[in-house]
């Protein structure tokens, strides 16, 4: 399956990109696509392992299981305001 | 009650416009502006960057539930992004309601809920040259803001 993977703000400069177009295997969850990214190595490996995630446009956990063509978005600490 | 997201300048007289009414006794503004320095750094601007697609219904949720802890629907409150200068304001919250404690508590709990889960980041620059992402806080997880 490939999902959509969004990068924002200090993770996007990590990535070197905004989006991403992911292939993952069937049953993957977002932490399966967070180890992917940092098994890349380069400035992802430097992702946390834990970072916070949103699928379909809202906060999930790491266990979320990803379907194909679901947006997945990996979130710095959020500094609104 | 309005809840917005936009790249351009924030004009408070527009924000409160969207609140008050005949039973409110109390109108608050709140307004956040861009510092001119921080941790005792020069600041020359700094860039705001969200998640659009999930930051503009995130705001319109913390400003219902605002409403709903708070029994006031009078709640007007937009975040802007992009490039912003010294002095700019960045956010605006206006909430009116019959008596001061309600508008106070309301407009308190909508800019810890931005801080605390807004998809927003933000990028200093320096008077000096250099930038840097903020240390932000690290969003709730599963099981909040779903659906």
């Amino acid at each position: 399956m490939r999902v959509r993977l969004l990068l924002f703000a200090l993770y996007r400069d990590l990535a070197g990109a905004d989006e991403l177009d992911i292939d993952l295997p069937a049953g993957a969850t977002a932490a399966t696509l967070v180890r992917a990214l940092r098994a890349r190595g380069g400035d992802l490996a430097r992702l946390p392992e834990a970072p916070a995630v949103a699928v379909n446009r809202a906060y999930a956990g790491l266990e979320t299981m990803l379907q194909d063509g679901d947006e997945v978005a990996l979130l710095p600490p959020v500094a609104g305001g | 009650m309005r809840a917005w997201i936009t790249r351009d300048p924030i004009d408070p007289a527009a924000v409160l416009a969207g609140v008050g009414a005949p039973q409110d006794g109390a109108t608050l503004l709140f307004l956040g502006t861009v510092r001119d320095r921080n941790d005792g750094r020069p600041v020359s601007g700094m860039r705001y960057d969200a998640y659009l697609a999930m930051a503009g219904t995130l705001l319109a949720a913390i400003a219902e539930e605002a409403a709903a802890r708070l029994r006031t629907d009078h709640i007007s409150v937009v975040h802007r992004i992009g490039e912003l200068r010294v002095g700019d304001i960045s956010v605006a919250i206006a909430v009116s309601s019959p008596h001061r404690a309600e508008a106070y508590d309301a407009s308190r709990y909508i800019i810890e809920e931005i801080k605390r889960r807004l998809p927003v980041w933000k990028e200093e620059r320096y008077a000096d040259g250099g930038a840097r992402w903020l240390d932000g806080v690290t969003p709730p997880g599963g099981g909040v803001a779903r659906g």
